[in-house]
């Protein structure tokens, strides 16, 4: 391991919380329905976070508690019920429907696995429910997925069947051209967890290799692990570097040669290289400060830095589990200093302080740190974004390198008075 | 519980953020979890504030929970009080925190700052955001001048006369988050300007604690937005006297009275009358003859209490449209949008549920809609044209021109942001009869060009089930190449009254007659 700097940090957050990842989740698996169980407050946040008013109804809402409900349990059992009779009759297509917890319904206890188990018998062959927090008492923005992909996980039948499980969710475009690349490569049997279908559960077993897509899914990999599964230990497909390295983890543990991959690949590497050069040109050298929200910073720091050539100044995420960053934290530069969790007042003063080129924040920040003349970039926009895989390296770097092109083309002067 | 899909206003604490955000010195410390930050980007994003709304998030976590989580509040606040020197500050819980009963007011007001404290207690589970913009405007006010109030006469609206200075007036309840503050404040500061009547302070937006300190040097309060305002005034006359206007000056005789209003308390004669009527192009505009095809068009409504209410006002008198639909989200407002629904003779629609907003604007079949950017999604779902009276706020509710509703210049922007989609309307009508013309290209359409050809889909496919329907009609060949011929605007009108009256005459199949005979019926 390099000799990276670790330093935790407790205050007050300017984060998401895990209800957020319900606006790429109810995208991934359209015959599902996210039913929050909260307050107004949550109801709000993922409408604001979503902007959900272009759909006519969208696949997720709230049952808002009211007074009546704090009262006794009983009744929001009772009523928790009566909204899901309602849901249920008013949407006949849905398939799968999570109740998801909130922080109001954690507080108050709410036993959401005793009602979706009493729901699950009522609807049995027509709905299936399963439960996972997305409180912000206990998880952060991407930490939702992993709680959604955790609760299924007891669903997924038992195979032993050999098969790459890719799990996280991904961009339909980009699970296309890895599954493409791994067919090329030799592997088959691929499946994707989350599935297009939440009804299409991969099964799997012993013979099981996962290979994550994405850094935030700590809980989902535990449970497939006492499932039997194998885990592939890779750094993640962010970059030219990243995918390569994570496409020969891939091929490693399928036996196939390394140099199989590479014949596939090298095209695409040159191609991708190409493609990112003139990226590089505008990141290279500049200073980069990122603060914690998706748990993908590191991963991106590491590209942004090796590939780009950008200068680390922090890296912020708002959990770290070093076990499954191990890989990534290896391609690190000796002394990159890496910071878990956040005193955003503390932090900001650390951006003011050290001067960077560009900030990689929330989006309650970007707008006021523009306003004190530092570039930022949308943390959102990640997990928004198709950024993964080869063919993705030079779109990943054009997120960063476009704000630093945007401020050299409005403080040039290009046009002469004639 | 209640199923939400979508709501027309967060929850009360993001009302009281509007306050604090609105103003200066302030900070308003939140006992609140991770992700209730949310509520930044809403300044940020939407309104494009270049500064962080003056919030500490406690941000407690659950391992906090089974701990001291007072301890929590007390290091947030004296954190804050610190760093950002607040001249009052807000303490109060998001709907979390309210919960698990900390108090962080009363933990607060133990620390013994030397500054004014403001315990904010906002009911999560059952008020919403403009109720808790409110009740912070008015806590904060009564704080900060509730030592005033038994060493201060009844304050009369008479006084300027004996102090020998113009009067002054305050402008109560322009917030961020509000529709067209920012532009609004500054028209109606020019208006009473040009009266010869002075601003004191306008608050809550751009107002300091020591500004809240100086209402009273005023003789009269301007209450904007009643949403927002109404519970300060209303304070503020019980305890020192001060006369509010209740006049919301948007559209052209709503001005006029709201100058009339002043004036009236202030005792102040109105010397310039005769050109108030010729401050707006709107009168004009609405009475020239381009402006006859407006008349009578259908127009439903829904927005905030303020804002449907006025709008109601200038679309049935100011411009001559036929009010078919009017409701509101706000609660707190029913009572006011009630009785004017009852004077236009429409049942006003209560409800913050936008489905039924939608189902409501379907059945009143509009030729235009005034919503919120909600109701401008559904109408264009429906294919209608529609513009945006009202909030919740849309980054295109902050135009970066100048483009208030009240006043002059609101009247003006009014009549051009209602009017021009209807042309885009009557333009679609001229493509629906010219599009059998052998020059007519499909795909030369407006903005709302597949939209409506959606909406055509959609009566044709409601025909189709219409001929199975319970009343067993069936339209006739002769009946359906008839109604095709009617403009696409009304005929779905002409389709139900055909129906109603062959149902009526016990007419079994509609044909081309049919329809004329209906239509001399109703006419």
């Amino acid at each position: 391991m390099s000799k990276v700097e670790f330093n935790k940090e407790t205050g007050p957050r300017e984060v998401f919380c895990g209800l957020t990842s319900i606006v790429w989740l109810h995208r991934r698996m359209p015959d599902a329905f996210f039913l929050v169980v909260g307050s107004r407050t949550c109801a709000h946040l993922i409408q604001s976070a979503a902007g959900v008013m272009i759909f006519a109804e969208p696949r997720f809402g709230t049952a808002i508690l009211e007074e009546k409900d704090l009262a006794g349990l009983a009744d929001a059992h009772e009523e928790l019920d009566r909204v899901v009779n309602d849901l249920i009759a008013r949407r006949p297509e849905i398939k799968t429907l999570f109740l998801v917890g909130s922080c109001p319904s954690e507080v108050i206890k709410l036993d959401l696995a005793t009602v979706a188990e009493k729901l699950n018998k009522r609807f049995l062959g027509q709905v299936r429910f399963v439960n996972y927090s997305g409180s912000g008492i206990e998880t952060t923005f991407t930490q939702g997925e992993d709680g959604a992909l955790k609760a299924l996980i007891p669903l997924m039948e038992s195979s032993n069947e050999e098969k790459l499980l890719l799990v996280g969710t991904l961009a339909n475009n980009v699970e296309d051209r890895f599954k493409k690349i791994f067919r090329n490569i030799g592997i088959s049997n691929i499946e994707s967890f989350p599935p297009r279908q939440s009804t299409e559960l991969p099964k799997i077993g012993k013979n099981t290799k996962v290979l994550l897509t994405q850094p935030y899914l700590s809980d989902t990999v535990r449970d497939l692990k006492h499932r039997g599964c194998k885990i592939i230990s890779a750094p993640f497909p962010l970059g030219i570097e990243g995918s390569t390295e994570w496409l020969l983890a891939a091929a490693k543990a399928f036996k196939i040669s390394e140099l199989k991959v590479l014949e596939i690949i090298s095209p695409l590497i040159n191609r991708a290289k190409l493609a990112l050069e003139s990226h590089k040109e505008i990141l290279k050298g500049k200073r980069l400060f990122l603060l914690p929200e998706s748990q993908l910073e590191i991963s991106l720091a590491r590209f942004l830095h090796n590939e780009c050539e950008m200068d680390l100044i922090e890296i912020g995420t708002p959990y770290l589990n070093k076990d499954l960053m191990k890989e990534e934290i290896n391609l690190l530069p000796d002394n990159t200093k890496i910071v878990e969790g956040q005193h955003v007042e503390k932090q900001l003063d650390r951006v003011r302080e050290s001067n960077p080129d560009l900030v990689v924040c929330g989006m309650g920040l970007a707008n006021p740190l523009e306003a004190e003349g530092i570039s930022t970039k949308w943390s959102i926009e990640m997990v928004f974004s198709p950024i993964h895989g080869i063919d993705q390296a030079a779109d990943l770097a054009g997120l960063f390198s476009k704000p630093l092109r945007r401020n050299q083309i409005l403080t040039t002067k290009t046009l002469v008075k004639h | 519980m209640e199923l939400t899909l979508w709501t027309y206003e967060g929850p009360p604490h993001v009302g009281a953020m509007r306050i604090a955000t609105s103003m200066k010195d302030i900070h308003y410390v939140l006992h609140a979890p991770q992700g209730d930050t949310y509520a930044d980007l809403l300044f940020t994003m939407i309104e494009r504030r270049g500064q962080r709304p003056p919030v500490t998030y406690t941000t407690f976590q659950a391992r906090d929970l089974g701990g001291d989580t007072a301890e929590l509040v007390k290091r947030n606040i004296k954190e804050a009080v610190e760093r950002f020197k607040p001249k009052t500050l807000l303490v109060g819980e998001s709907c979390t925190a309210e919960l698990i009963q900390d108090q962080p007011g009363a933990l607060a007001k133990g620390m013994g700052f030397d500054m004014p404290i403001v315990n904010l207690e906002l009911p999560a589970y059952s008020k919403k955001e403009n109720w808790g913009a409110s009740e912070t405007f008015y806590q904060l006010t009564r704080t900060l001048l509730k030592d005033k109030v038994s060493s201060s006469d009844k304050i009369s609206p008479l006084r300027w006369k004996k102090l020998g200075r113009r009067p002054k007036v305050n402008i109560l309840g322009p917030s961020l988050l509000g529709f067209r503050c920012r532009d609004d404040v500054i028209e109606i500061q020019r208006i009473l300007s040009e009266q010869g009547i002075d601003t004191n302070v306008v608050a809550p937006l751009g107002a300091s604690p020591d500004d809240l300190e100086r209402l009273t040097d005023a003789e009269i309060n301007i209450c904007l937005y009643q949403e927002i305002a109404e519970a300060t005034c209303e304070w503020l006359k019980r305890n020192f006297g001060m006369e509010y206007t209740n006049t919301i000056p948007i559209g052209i005789k709503n001005t006029i009275e709201f100058i009339n209003e002043v004036h009236n308390k202030l005792d102040l004669p109105l010397t310039n009358k005769e050109e108030l009527e010729h401050k707006s192009k709107l009168p004009w505009y609405s009475k020239s003859v381009d402006s006859n095809y407006l008349t009578g068009k259908r127009v439903f409504i829904f927005g905030d209490g303020t804002h449907a209410i006025a709008a109601a006002k200038i679309a049935k008198e100011e411009l001559g449209f036929e009010v078919v639909g009017l409701g509101t989200y706000s609660r707190e407002m029913a009572r006011k949008v009630r009785a004017t629904a009852k004077d236009l003779n429409v049942e006003a629609l209560i409800t913050n549920n936008y489905l039924e907003v939608e189902d409501a604007m379907k059945k009143a079949s509009p030729e235009l809609v005034l919503g919120t950017q909600m109701e401008r999604h559904s109408a264009k779902r429906l294919g209608i044209p529609c513009s945006v009276i009202s909030t919740p706020m849309h980054v295109q509710d902050v135009p970066a021109r100048y483009s208030p509703q009240m006043g002059w210049e609101g009247a003006n922007v009014i009549f051009d942001d209602w009017v021009h989609p209807l042309m885009m309307g009557l333009e679609e009508h001229l493509i629906d009869m010219f599009k059998h013309d052998f020059e007519f290209v499909d795909g030369h359409q407006s903005h709302l060009g597949h939209t409506a050809t959606k909406a055509k889909d959609f009566i044709s496919s409601d025909d189709k089930k219409e001929k199975n329907s319970k009343e067993g009609i069936i339209w006739t060949e002769s009946g359906r190449a008839e109604l095709t011929k009617v403009p696409f605007f009304v005929r779905s009108k002409v389709k139900t009254n055909t129906e109603k009256y062959a149902i009526l005459r016990g007419i079994p199949e509609i044909s081309d007659e049919t329809l004329y005979d209906a239509k001399a019926y109703f006419s």
